[in-house]
């Protein structure tokens, strides 16, 4: 594979529209197209989706458009969001990359973006354009997800190197990707978010050992990783040593704006496989019977309308934030939006399906009680909804911060469990 | 809504706000209640010079919008109306003119009269105990030799009893057709009926054997449909958009509530359990804003999913606003439910909203029906 920093020359005079038209041609000569009964199962506890996912991702980079809204120093094509939207729209129905879009792209190449140094970007931006390199985030731990800052893996200094030792968990497909963005503690002695540093953590190195989470569902992308003394250097700091916080900042506004379905950053819309494909309310009324019952309907309209305003409000939020009507952290209001629906669609198609829901008639309808009993995931991945409730009432509506019994004191000194 | 850019748009977004403070403020709406008045036609007239009733008018017709875009206009003279609850026949008289420049033939005076406040115009469409159903009409319209007699009973027709003119649908030789009827006409009865709002009333308006000459028609039997379809439009939108500049108004002095008010020794914005809620009611308000915006902008631009988004933006919209005043209310504690406070003036509005124009519940079904058709459609072409 040839390692060229940048993509194919595009023509930067080019309108929107004549864009969209150049895709739409390349995309129906060069992209699969998805085959709307058949739709590829990408599964992201699997291996293969992965291998096919760094493929295509190859034929978007070859062909000229991998990171529409990535700058152009950096292998993307360094165009405003519109022209994103514009090749969302004539990819639809065609087999892109999907899973690499989050976190890969959305989350941890633009957290690279806003605060790796100059040789990072050079050599991971590129790269996961090029679908050489999957990147995931380790961030939480077995001991607590939502105070993030109070993480206790550790890195410790040993002559020229930084010494990792402890637990990082829900890190999404860890096993199918190449760097992970670590958050370790650097600084015992001060208070918790200022001893943190952020490292980016070659997957394969000897030191970790990863293990799989089965959830309800029974999916496994999700991996736990042990770190016994994994050595790193000092050019896999991300930012400054002990300004952990201030990159890991970055990752939780991008995740924010990702999960919410509202970054530039990620290419193509709809679904990722069969799992992710929106429910079908014509079709589940007509499976169950009740095509023309219109307490059934009514169900289905009103879920339908929750998920058009869903898209109303991502860009509402967008181009509030961008035109400074909004205020920068709104990303929570579709962080929120995005939990909220999902919960609405399944509690819907749970209602729809009745019995047929939740005993296995062979009309592959249990598959709503199944998706029904993961329904928290949602509310849950990317932080909590409550995080994100504390986020708009504090940030944007000014109100007074939680009273956080930790403030100011150095972080050894804070009490981490009953005893 | 958001066009704060246009210089011209903001300098008549401040006149209208700045008319609308001095002159249909809170303490204004509860004195003409007081008094049994739902609007002065002369202050009309006055707001009528503003330019608002010729939003939706085109220049030949002697209309003209400020950014070329009059639908968004109006809809922002509705939101600023929504933070004062302004009284006024701004929706009724706004649908009427969206109907007659469908088919201005034999129209203009009347237009002319009702652009410059003169004629107070309203749609009569709601019938005695039905639901919201503009295409069922079952007062009739029969073909005389000199043009159409009218018969039967319509309701909750807002400002009829202070409206000169009515545009009525009836059923006439098999299709749905309006009529323009004034209301001195005879045969005419025009019976008030209270709302729960303050100053909005309606009327219930007989119609016994009215004789009104061919020119009182507007549109073909062909085009009817549509331009029903048009006026439920700029109804529904109106409606929405009034509704935001409500919610915006009430959770802004909500949330300084949540500063000013203290128990306990701290501000009860401190407490995690209310400052969740205060979260949820941003979310909804925003929620609510990018629904508009977005039906604002297909009715505007006359898109094909006009009728789509305007019905998720009133099923959305009916179906958290009250919700989200009534929490501003809770909010509020006791003071919330007195008389004395202003949140029951927001509520009554935001209220009569939700259920007038379709319900959620009804909109649901339609944005069901409309999107089934739409993927239909969308089959069938590729």
């Amino acid at each position: 594979m040839t390692e060229t920093a940048s993509a194919p020359v595009h023509n930067t005079t080019e309108s929107v529209e004549e864009f969209a038209a150049r895709a739409k041609a390349w995309l129906a000569e060069n992209m699969p197209r998805i085959d709307p009964d058949n739709p590829p199962d990408t599964d992201r506890g699997a291996e293969e989706p992965w291998r096919r996912a760094r493929e295509l991702q190859r034929r978007l980079w070859d062909g000229g458009f991998a990171g529409i809204c990535f700058p152009r120093e950096y292998g993307g094509l360094g165009l405003p969001y519109e022209y994103q939207k514009a090749f969302n729209e004539v990819s639809r129905g065609y087999e892109l990359p999907m899973i690499l879009n989050t976190p890969t792209f959305t989350i941890c190449a633009a957290t690279i973006l806003d605060t790796a140094s100059e040789e990072q970007k050079r050599k991971h931006i590129p790269a996961a354009l090029r679908g050489d390199e999957v990147l995931v985030q380790l961030l939480s731990e077995p001991s607590g997800g939502s105070d993030l800052a109070g993480v206790i893996t550790r890195a410790d200094r040993r002559g020229d190197k930084w010494v990792i030792n402890g637990a990082k968990t829900w890190s999404t497909s860890a096993f199918a990707a190449d760097y992970g963005l670590m958050l370790a503690r650097t600084n015992w002695d001060v208070p918790k978010h200022e001893g943190l540093t952020m490292f980016l953590v070659p997957l394969n190195s000897p030191g970790i050992t990863m293990r799989r989470i089965k959830q309800v569902n029974g999916s496994v992308e999700f991996c736990e990783e042990f770190f016994d003394n994994l050595e790193l250097g000092d050019d896999a700091v991300v930012g400054e040593v002990d300004k952990g916080w201030e990159v890991a900042s970055r990752q939780l506004y991008h995740e924010r704006r990702a999960v919410g379905g509202g970054s530039e950053y990620a290419s193509g819309i709809g679904a990722e496989g069969k799992t992710d494909r929106p429910i079908d309310y014509v079709a589940l009324l007509e499976k169950t019977g009740q095509a023309d019952n219109p307490w059934a309907q009514q169900l289905a309209g009103r879920a339908l309308a929750h998920r058009m305003v869903r898209e109303q409000l991502i860009d509402h939020v967008y181009h509030g934030v961008l035109d400074g009507s909004l205020h920068p952290a709104s990303g929570s209001i579709i962080r929120i939006a995005h939990a909220e629906t999902h919960q609405l669609e399944f509690d819907t198609a749970l209602a729809i399906t009745g019995a047929s829901g939740v005993v296995d008639g062979d009309d592959d309808l249990i598959r709503h009680g199944e998706r029904y009993l993961s329904r928290q995931t949602a509310s849950l991945g990317g932080g909590t909804t409550e995080i994100a409730r504390n986020v708009i009432s504090e940030r944007i509506l000014g109100f007074p911060r939680e009273h956080a019994a930790d403030k100011g004191i150095p972080f050894k000194d804070v009490k981490r469990g009953r005893s | 809504m958001n066009q704060t850019a246009n210089p011209e748009v903001m300098l008549f977004a401040s006149t209208t706000q700045s008319f609308l403070e001095k002159e249909a403020s809170l303490s204004r709406v509860r004195e003409l209640h007081e008094a049994g008045t739902s609007f002065e036609h002369d202050w009309w007239r006055r707001a009528a010079e503003l330019g608002w009733t010729s939003l939706l008018v085109p220049e030949e017709l002697g209309g003209g919008s400020v950014s070329g875009d009059g639908v968004s206009d109006l809809a922002l003279v509705a939101e600023l109306a929504g933070k004062v609850v302004a009284p006024g026949p701004l929706h009724p008289v706004s649908t009427v003119l969206a109907g007659l420049v469908e088919a201005p033939e034999g129209q203009r005076d009347t237009i002319e009269a009702v652009i410059v406040g003169e004629t107070v115009a309203s749609w009569a469409v709601y019938e005695p105990g039905r639901p919201w159903a503009p295409l069922q009409p079952k007062v009739t319209a029969v073909p005389t030799g000199s043009g159409f007699r009218i018969d039967g009973v319509k309701d909750r027709v807002e400002a009829g009893a202070d409206a000169g003119l009515l545009l009525v649908t009836a059923r006439c030789d098999g299709a749905v057709r309006q009529f323009l009827v004034p209301t001195d006409a005879p045969g005419v009865t025009v019976e008030r009926q209270s709302s729960i709002d303050l100053v909005k009333s309606y009327a219930r308006v007989r119609f016994d054997g009215v004789e009104l000459d061919a020119g009182a028609v507007v549109g073909s039997a062909e085009q009817t449909p549509a331009i029903i379809a048009r006026q439920s439009q700029i109804a529904a939108i109106l409606q929405c958009a009034e509704i935001v500049g409500i919610l915006n108004t009430v959770l802004d002095f909500t949330i300084q509530w949540g500063f000013d008010r203290y128990s306990f020794g701290r501000p009860i914005g401190s407490y995690q359990a209310l400052k969740h809620k205060y979260a949820d009611l941003k979310i909804w308000l925003e929620a609510c804003r990018a629904t508009t915006k977005a039906a604002v902008g297909a009715v505007a631009s006359r898109s094909d999913k006009a009728d789509l988004l305007v019905s998720v933006a009133k099923s959305y919209v009916g179906e958290y606003a009250p919700g989200v005043v009534q929490s501003c209310i809770q909010l509020h504690g006791g003071i919330g439910v007195t008389w004395e406070h202003d949140l029951h003036l927001y509520l009554r509005r935001t209220t009569l909203y939700r259920s007038l124009f379709g319900t959620p519940e009804e909109h649901q079904l339609r944005v069901y029906a409309l999107d089934k058709e739409l993927n239909r459609s969308l089959e069938h072409a590729s």
